[in-house]
């Protein structure tokens, strides 16, 4: 999932700080997930700001929603009734969902209030790592399943560098050495020779090097 | 035993059951304090309640801490459900801890006047 994670409360109240009437508007794809921007969390942040504003004897009136998604445009469409009502609308997807708000709804002041960080998944309950960079070109099968490009800090593809120290990466002790894991895995397997082929260097142009993306599907356009 | 009138208590079958929005909300509808009672910890009959409890105080704690408000106005504590006199004895210590912070600084200013 895309793993995201609220701003600093100082942050958002900033953006509102002129505003007496906005909406928040929460997703419940990824950032649910992550429990970044799901429906609790708008509520929780409304609280927040409500609390913060009846302190400053300045209160503010703020409507919650969550849609199913802000990425796809029929869900931002839900929107439309009343999104005029607002003198700001907070977004609390991943950057996709401001972005398609603001673009929908071109007169309204539209904010971010997640920092959106990483594709990765759950190591435990509350804990999320990296473990997609969308290359673009998917080969973990040539790596014991591990993904080099993503899980590597420089992104190597022929080997540890040597930086690798006691399974960890050099920049921190919380980060495993992927290539520690990739050979661990291989020689486990008896596979180890697997990274002696030898394979063209990495065309990146599939990846963000190459550009903003499209995927287009000609199967499903009408 | 005797505890101030000023609590306001509201019963949950296990302290797991109360979520940040809840203590949240306490504070918005003009608690000057919330406090969460569980059992002792090792003790939840749902094994993790009270420990996940603790954990969403400390969240709150950490709000009032950005909005510049005293962390002591949110708390958890831990107790037996046979030990009555212990309960009357928090029901007062956070009530005399509230007192000396004053009203809270989130309620609206008619209120305040009162």
């Amino acid at each position: 999932m895309i793993v995201a994670e609220r701003k600093p409360i100082e942050e958002i109240l900033e953006m509102v700080r002129d505003f007496k009437r906005i909406l928040i508007v929460g997703c419940k794809g990824c950032v649910t997930v992550c429990n970044a921007g799901g429906r609790k969390e708008v509520g929780i942040l409304a609280s927040i700001i409500r609390l913060a504003r009846e302190k400053d004897q300045n209160p503010i009136d703020i409507t919650e929603e969550t849609l199913e998604r802000q990425c796809d445009p029929e869900y931002i469409e839900q929107l439309a009734d009343t999104a005029g009502e607002y003198e700001a609308i907070l977004s609390m997807a991943c950057s996709v969902g401001p972005q398609f708000i603001s673009a929908r709804f071109p007169e309204a002041r539209v904010f971010p209030t997640l920092n959106t960080e990483f594709m990765g998944g759950a190591l435990e309950h509350g804990v999320w790592a990296e473990f997609c960079q969308g290359c673009g070109n998917c080969k973990i099968h040539l790596f014991g399943g591990f993904c080099p490009i993503a899980r590597c800090s420089k992104s190597l593809l022929n080997g540890p560098c040597g930086g690798s120290s006691g399974g960890k990466c050099e920049i921190s002790k919380d980060v495993d050495c992927v290539w520690h894991l990739i050979v661990e895995k291989l020689m486990k397997e008896g596979k180890l020779d697997q990274l002696t082929q030898v394979k063209p260097i990495k065309n990146w142009s599939t990846s963000r090097d190459g550009g903003p993306r499209k995927v287009v599907r000609e199967d499903l356009k009408l | 035993m005797q505890y101030p009138t000023n609590i306001e208590i509201i019963r949950v079958p296990c302290t797991g059951r109360v979520d940040i929005i809840h203590l949240l909300k306490a504070l918005e509808d003009g608690a000057d304090g919330v406090y969460v009672v569980g059992c002792e910890e090792g003790d939840c009959h749902y094994l993790t309640g009270n420990l996940k409890a603790r954990k969403r105080v400390e969240y709150v704690k950490k709000v009032l801490e950005d909005l510049g408000v005293e962390t002591e106005r949110a708390a958890m504590y831990n107790l037996s459900a046979a030990q009555g006199p212990r309960f009357a004895e928090i029901a007062r210590e956070f009530t005399d801890i509230i007192k000396g912070l004053g009203p809270s600084p989130f309620r609206k200013p008619a209120a305040k006047a009162a």
